[in-house]
């Protein structure tokens, strides 16, 4: 629902409660100051609204954000009914990331955590004052549970008391549960969105429908950016059904009643397009070749300890590596689409987007008219990853709607979303490490340079030369080392990048995690040892690595052939480590096992822990062994699943994952288990006599 | 051409060489085979033809002709609620974008053995991506829907 036919919806304040919070003062507030940002709405009838405002990508915001309200409310979580919030920055922006209404960066609950149980304990103690002044007693006499209050022999909906209670004066700083009081907050309770993916009835963004809506392809050129100079479509407009074409400022579409015959008509278009100079720089020599004369360049400093000038000053033992991640692509399995409907001055968009706050402003561009028109209807996402917080799709469909004057779905093929991704960035670390006479590691210098995202998407959040994403895994590297110094280099090759599930903690954790067992080797340590000894001031850090050696059987006998590699990091304020258990044939890596810990802190629902943490780690895992997207001519080489596998149920590695809940708030989650798996597995395959593998994927074909 | 979709005989008059996911999607509104990667490699589009699991995206509809074609919605119930009953017990779906698509692979697996081991599951399972990583617990939702099915 939007904001405007909310509100249009009239009940709003009339017969229930509404409340909501205020960014501003940091409180909940209701009734007419909540109309402003509602996030739950109580009704004569008992019924629960609560709107979530963050994306829904498989990460569970849609049940975990839910619980914080119905908790603190004492309401059942079953009987909740979900909303979609609109786009509104103003209203629901994530503090977490600059207070844009933005998914991403594992922020949702670390931003949620507070706001939205202040919101349900403020609902519940109106109502609870509300049903005290109703029955003439003391407010400590009532008390609030499952959807009624109750006094003695006097009970009460909440849908009853709501008009009373929205009423009630109440100054937006309840009384927040204690850990123990919690009904849903860590307990097994299922997912409130799983009976809808199971029966089909779940809407993506390619099911949206609306009534004349029409099928779109879009022939857009090979290399990213290029723009039609001419296009001949007469063989295209002789395919039987089409009922448009139409040229947008990205390429040309053709519209149908079906996808089938407006791709197939799309694909007889002749375009003759204009591709800049993208095509000349982007091919794969020369992207390296870039990368490291830019690499030879002084960073900027952001992770430092001790002498940041000269970290390996006076060391004795020094050793040197560098590692090199390939651009990857997000390959969500629902490709990138986006439907759009432009009439009676309003616009109304309807998909997978993690960025509405951006999709309003990029649909207003489009549409030609002010923001306030433009309307974002926010459905499930068929993956993420970071792919759809992208506005360009958005920008394609409001302009083929308009071009058109017909309501569109676009729906771009596999091959267009492997071929026009925001890539993962191409990196190169490189590390020094430094021992003093004793043997211990006093020095260590990590060097990362590779394209910003941030310095394309958000060029104002880069100070100094330094974008504040790629620190992430190095700058907050947990190892108690004398003289450290984390340092970027940005370098943009030419190939567009975006931010991809964990960002850059899966460039630096490869390389600091994989030069640690090199150093631990050079020193002549165990890994799990060499790491613990420079753990002493994380405890949690050391809980975690520990707990995971131990459950992998480090240190143990194992089957002939098999060895363990080890890997841990702070990821989004959790703690993680993996402990991978491979074999080589011909070299080749095969991945059993991989064991994790992981302190979250405070898991919200540990099942969707669990599951977010297996998702992560096979994610990293998949990408690690066989993905990577090169280029020639400016246009990427792989297309689909056949040059750009996917992990299968026969690959997967058996997964055991420990939860250690040592914070008293809870962490990110979505992104935590993906970046060790890839030093986890490196590590491993020396271990079990392997070469060093310095440079992703495991496995080229 | 005629068409036998979920029980009901339905027309299809558009280019006969038109997969049958967008016969499906895009004239019939059904919406639970799922578009993934046109070329069969993914099995989110996956329904019936006659029983058989099929990639819907690479399967010419003309080819569907006068056989019965399956969908989720149309999946009898002695089947289906087993399946859909272990995926919620398991709790599955993550993104579940690619969910539709193998509960009707274990669908086809299940209708034909009723104990599948664990190496026939992956086998059939195999052609069906999961990019949330969901094997194991769409493993374990196949072994308890076995156990249930009549």
């Amino acid at each position: 629902m939007d904001r405007r036919s909310f509100i249009k919806s009239g009940a709003v304040l009339g017969s229930g409660l509404l409340v909501g919070f205020s960014l501003k003062n940091n409180i909940a507030v209701a009734g007419p100051a909540a109309l402003s940002n509602p996030w739950l709405k109580i009704e004569a009838d008992n019924s629960v609204t609560i709107f979530v405002a963050r994306s829904e990508m498989g990460q569970d915001v849609y049940t975990s954000m839910s619980m914080l309200i119905a908790d603190e409310l004492d309401y059942p979580l079953g009987k909740v009914k979900i909303n979609m919030a609109p786009a509104d920055a103003k209203l629901y922006g994530n503090d977490a990331l600059g207070g844009a209404q933005i998914t991403g960066g594992s922020t949702s609950m670390r931003d949620a955590w507070i706001k939205l149980r202040t919101v349900g304990a403020t609902a519940r103690e109106m109502l609870l004052i509300a049903a005290a002044q109703k029955w003439n007693v003391a407010v400590d006499k009532c008390v609030a549970s499952d959807g009624f209050v109750t006094s003695g022999s006097n009970k009460a909906s909440y849908g009853e008391l709501a008009q009373a209670a929205s009423a009630v004066p109440h100054n937006g700083k309840p009384v927040l549960k204690t850990p123990a009081q919690f009904k849903y907050i860590g307990k097994q309770v299922g997912r409130l969105d799983t009976p809808s993916k199971v029966n089909g009835s779940a809407i993506y963004g390619v099911d949206v429908r609306q009534p004349g809506m029409l099928a779109a392809s879009l022939a857009m050129s090979p290399v990213i950016g290029g723009k039609v100079v001419s296009y001949d479509d007469s063989a295209a407009k002789a395919v039987s059904g089409v009922l448009g074409i139409v040229q947008i400022p990205d390429g040309v579409a053709v519209l149908a009643k079906d996808y089938f015959t407006a791709k197939k008509a799309r694909d007889l278009l002749k375009v003759k397009w204009d591709n800049g100079n993208t095509a000349a720089v982007a091919d794969m020599a020369a992207i390296k070749k870039g990368l490291r004369e830019a690499s030879k360049k002084k960073g900027a400093v952001i992770g430092k300890a001790g002498n940041v000038q000269a970290p390996l000053a006076g060391t004795v033992k020094k050793l040197t590596a560098e590692y090199q991640l390939p651009f990857v692509a997000h390959a969500t399995l629902e490709p990138v689409n986006c439907s759009a409907m432009i009439a009676n001055g309003e616009c109304h968009v309807w998909g997978p987007i993690q960025f509405q706050q951006g999709a309003q402003g990029v649909a207003a561009a489009a549409a030609g008219l002010p923001a306030e028109k433009v309307f974002i209807h926010t459905t499930f996402l068929g993956g993420g990853y970071g792919r759809k917080l992208e506005l360009d799709f958005i920008g394609q469909v409001v302009a083929i709607a308009k071009a058109s004057a017909k309501p569109v779905r676009l729906i771009w093929s596999r091959e267009d979303d492997m071929t026009h991704d925001f890539y993962r960035p191409i990196s190169l670390s490189q590390l020094e490490g430094g021992f003093d006479n004793k043997g211990n590691l006093v020095g260590l210098s990590s060097k990362l340079t590779s394209p910003s995202v941030t310095a394309r998407a958000f060029p104002g959040f880069v100070v100094e030369g330094s974008d504040p994403f790629m620190n992430e895994g190095s700058a907050n590297l947990t190892y108690d080392i004398k003289n450290f110094r984390a340092e970027n280099v940005i370098h943009d090759t030419g190939i567009r990048v975006g931010y991809w599930r964990a960002v850059s903690n899966n460039l630096n954790a490869f390389a600091i995690e994989s030069f640690m067992d090199e150093l631990a080797a050079a020193a002549g340590k165990d890994p799990v040892d060499f790491r613990m000894n420079l753990l002493a001031k994380h405890p949690r850090a050391q809980k975690v690595l520990s707990t995971a050696a131990q459950k992998a059987g480090w240190g143990q006998l194992r089957q002939r052939g098999r060895a363990l590699g080890v890997a841990q990091m702070e990821c989004y304020d959790a703690y993680i480590a993996v402990v991978a258990e491979v074999s080589l044939k011909d070299g080749k890596p095969t991945v059993h096992k991989l064991t994790c810990a992981v302190d979250p802190g405070v898991a919200v629902r540990p099942d969707q822990v669990l599951a977010q943490i297996e998702s992560g780690l096979l994610l990293g895992f998949s990408t690690a062994m066989k993905n990577q997207i090169t280029f020639k001519d400016g246009a990427a080489q792989q297309t689909n699943f056949d040059s750009y596998p996917m992990l299968r149920m026969s690959e997967t590695p058996a997964i055991d994952i420990t939860v250690i809940e040592g914070g008293d708030k809870p962490s990110g989650l979505g992104e935590v288990g993906v970046p060790l798996a890839a030093p986890a597995i490196a590590n491993a395959i020396v271990a079990a006599g392997g070469q060093r593998i310095r440079s992703l994927p495991f496995l080229t074909a | 051409m005629k068409l036998n979709v979920n029980g009901k005989v339905v027309d299809f008059d558009g280019d006969a060489s038109t997969p049958l996911l967008w016969v499906l999607r895009d004239y019939l509104d059904i919406t639970t085979p799922k578009f993934g990667c046109g070329a069969g490699l993914c099995g989110a589009c996956t329904v019936h033809v006659d029983g058989e699991a099929i990639r819907s995206c690479s399967y010419p509809a003309s080819a569907a002709a006068g056989k019965a074609v399956t969908t989720l919605e149309g999946l009898p119930a002695k089947l289906a609620a087993p399946i859909q009953e272990a995926w919620i017990a398991e709790s599955v779906p993550q993104c579940g974008y690619c969910q539709c698509g193998q509960m009707m692979s274990a669908a086809a697996l299940l209708s034909k053995n009723k104990a599948p081991s664990e190496a026939q599951i992956t086998e059939a399972m195999d052609g069906n991506i999961c990019r949330c990583g969901t094997y194991s617990r769409i493993k374990k939702a196949i072994v308890r829907a076995a156990g249930n099915i009549a």
